[in-house]
């Protein structure tokens, strides 16, 4: 088990390393390059040249490397310059951070929450009209431009229907006190339960928008997993031993068919992060996702090279701690 | 046991697992020969291709999704005679009231009304068909290049050119598509039709590799592939006329797949400002990402080539997943 931990460890320090410099890289080759990016294309060749000492850009490119690894362990990545201006970037990444996991945890639970149960029931009731209906669903789920589902929703809720705000984390005149950044959380501590409300209103509609993807896919793993299981030999063991139907279902088929469901659920971080810079545009979440697509609008590549690089990390990690999970659930894969 | 390796648990957005899952469930099955010409035979006996296409033209799940991609196809083809008006012109200009009413409703010859510079938006829908289509299958086609030569790279040669090749393919695989492909769109310095596309190619480079090393190391340890090391076949020709040709079944699948996705990416580039800013030529994506600059005074500007989108998506959406169930040699009973 160490073994397999210490061989996941080495191999995802090896991804972040490479990771790094292809970062660097991409920094290297954008149009203009990094003194263009902070100075902007008309800054006098003076300047210029200054800025390029100052950032180390004259020395040979394995140097420049090596300053950017020590910088960025360090976590400094310049200030931002499009997305907060004069903002540090990191602590442009720091801020947000709760916002967009706030978001990605109820869209998560959505996602989870629906996916799982229809997923088990579409198995049950194989080809029957529910099972064909559900799984064209869940196409047609994946099939939808998400930052249209997102406008779609936003459309017909909050301004048509004026049953849910229309765009951001909390009413503002509340004047919330915060505690931990996670708006729904801050209330419930702070046993202002208006506001813990208010958040969750302003919740629905983006996690709703950003779960149907990880809805979809959960929902046909699950479902293609219970299939799996229900023809399994110790399925029928079971059947003929005589068990009740509720033991057969909660202990033989549905514990080992949510295995790989785990898994899916670990790499649907990817995913809720490319669905996140769409919806929060959106809704002006005021999140990572939101500022990944201002920064990419107005070229701050000192956030867009802190959110790419965090942004992999996480994933990286959260996948190292779901693949652990799932050697410690099931044996087998330790050794394959 | 629930058994990860089943193609049928596999879905769009499961990377890599999901990846080395489709290459092993091709594993060993030999079907296709390939001779001198580059023609494609089939074995004898029952092959995998042919007792695929026996339970495909029964499944009205591809049927249906074959019919929307033909029809697709064939709208994109013959647009410039289908479309009754010039998709370019603003004939409606006078009738756009920036103040009032901002876009043209639908009029006689004009069913789905003009777009805020007065252009017919049918006509506008049937000719985006045309780049629609070119984006999905430029994308598709760059990527399945670039992930072909990385994965046969991998695939034919082991150790140290396989690790570096794979290495590298796991870090793009960590960096989420959209982020990664928006981040190949920053590098040009004026967006058009073009970055789009490679930026779409991009993400799909690590996918195809992927696969096609995985189907290829199954390969290697295959009977046929052991016969003709033995015999004394050359390299090359044991990838390229051995290895290579047996691969390709999830490789294809995943294509059909990929061009749904990449016309969805395309609308999401559009969305975030980095697609083709010049709309002379319309394209779905690029008319739905401008159209939410006013959507909620005109939602019918987006509904319209966003309805579009979905169903060329779920088209090649259900085509491909019919074909990937078709030629799982698991459902063959």
């Amino acid at each position: 088990m160490l073994r397999f931990i210490l061989r996941r460890l080495l191999q995802m320090v090896g991804v972040v390393v490479v990771l790094s410099l292809l970062v660097f890289l991409w920094l290297r080759s954008l149009p203009g390059g990094t003194v263009s990016a902070i100075l902007g294309e008309k800054a006098t060749p003076a300047r210029r040249a200054a800025l390029e000492k100052a950032l180390g850009l004259d020395q040979p490119l394995y140097v420049q490397y090596w300053q950017f690894l020590k910088r960025a362990v360090q976590g400094q990545f310049g200030s931002s310059t499009g997305v907060q201006p004069g903002v540090d970037a990191m602590q442009v990444f720091v801020q947000r951070f709760p916002a967009t996991l706030e978001l990605s945890f109820f869209a998560l639970l959505f996602a989870i929450a629906a996916g799982i149960p229809l997923g088990y029931m579409a198995a049950r009731r194989r080809t029957s009209w529910f099972d064909n209906l559900s799984v064209v669903g869940s196409l047609i789920g994946v099939a939808v431009p998400v930052f249209f589902l997102a406008f779609l929703l936003k459309y017909w809720f909050a301004i048509n229907l004026h049953w849910l705000p229309v765009s951001g984390r909390q009413d503002p005149s509340l004047d919330a006190t915060r505690v931990t950044g996670f708006f729904v959380l801050d209330g419930l501590l702070t046993r202002e339960y208006d506001a813990a409300w208010d958040a969750l209103k302003h919740l629905i509609l983006p996690s709703l928008a950003l779960a149907t993807i990880p809805f979809a896919v959960i929902f046909r793993i699950t479902r293609a997993s219970v299939l799996d299981v229900m023809d399994e030999d110790y399925v029928r063991t079971a059947e003929s031993k005589g068990l009740t139907n509720k033991v057969i279902r909660g202990r033989h088929i549905l514990r080992n068919a949510l295995l790989p469901v785990v898994t899916t659920i670990g790499l649907q971080t990817g995913g809720l992060l490319v669905g996140a810079v769409l919806t929060e545009r959106v809704f002006s979440w005021g999140g990572i996702g939101e500022a990944v697509a201002v920064a990419f609008t107005r070229r701050d590549y000192a956030v867009l090279q802190v959110c790419i690089l965090m942004a992999a990390i996480t994933f990286v990690v959260i996948n190292l701690l779901v693949d652990i999970a799932y050697a410690v659930i099931d044996p087998r894969v330790r050794t394959r | 046991m629930s058994n990860p390796l089943n193609p049928d648990n596999l879905d769009p957005r499961n990377k890599k697992q999901r990846i080395d899952e489709l290459a092993a469930g091709s594993g060993g099955t030999a079907t296709l020969t390939v001779d001198d010409a580059g023609h494609i035979e089939e074995s004898t006996g029952v092959s995998l291709i042919a007792s695929a296409w026996r339970r495909l033209r029964r499944n009205p799940v591809f049927l249906l999704g074959a019919g929307i991609t033909l029809l697709f196809v064939l709208l994109a083809i013959f647009a410039p005679l289908i479309a009754p008006h010039d998709p370019t012109k603003g004939l409606l200009l006078d009738k756009v009231r920036p103040q009032s009413n901002p876009v043209p409703g639908p009029e006689a010859g004009f069913p789905l009304g003009a777009d805020t510079s007065g252009r017919d938006v049918l006509s506008r829908l049937i000719v985006g068909s045309r780049q629609t289509l070119i984006v999905g299958v430029f994308a598709t086609l760059f990527g399945l290049a670039g992930g072909m030569s990385l994965g046969v790279l991998a695939g034919a040669f082991s150790g140290w050119v396989d690790s570096l090749v794979m290495r590298i393919v796991d870090v793009m695989l960590s960096i989420p598509s959209l982020l990664l492909a928006v981040s190949i769109a920053a590098l040009a310095s004026r967006p058009s039709q073009w970055t789009v596309i490679i930026a779409i190619a991009t993400v799909q480079v690590p996918i195809f590799a992927r696969l096609l090393r995985g189907s290829m190391l199954a390969q290697r340890s295959s009977d046929h592939v052991l016969a003709a090391r033995a015999l004394g076949v050359k390299r090359s020709a044991i990838v390229f006329r051995h290895m290579l040709p047996n691969s390709l079944g999830p490789v294809i699948v995943q294509a059909t797949l990929v061009i749904a996705g990449a016309i969805i990416d395309a609308a999401a580039l559009s969305f975030l400002g980095l697609g083709n800013p010049d709309d002379r030529q319309p394209e779905w994506g690029q008319m739905l990402g401008k159209a939410q600059n006013n959507i909620f005074d005109n939602p019918a500007l987006a509904i319209w080539p966003a309805l579009c989108i979905i169903v060329v998506a779920l088209g090649f959406t259900l085509m491909g997943e019919s074909l990937r169930e078709a030629l799982d040699p698991k459902s063959r009973r």
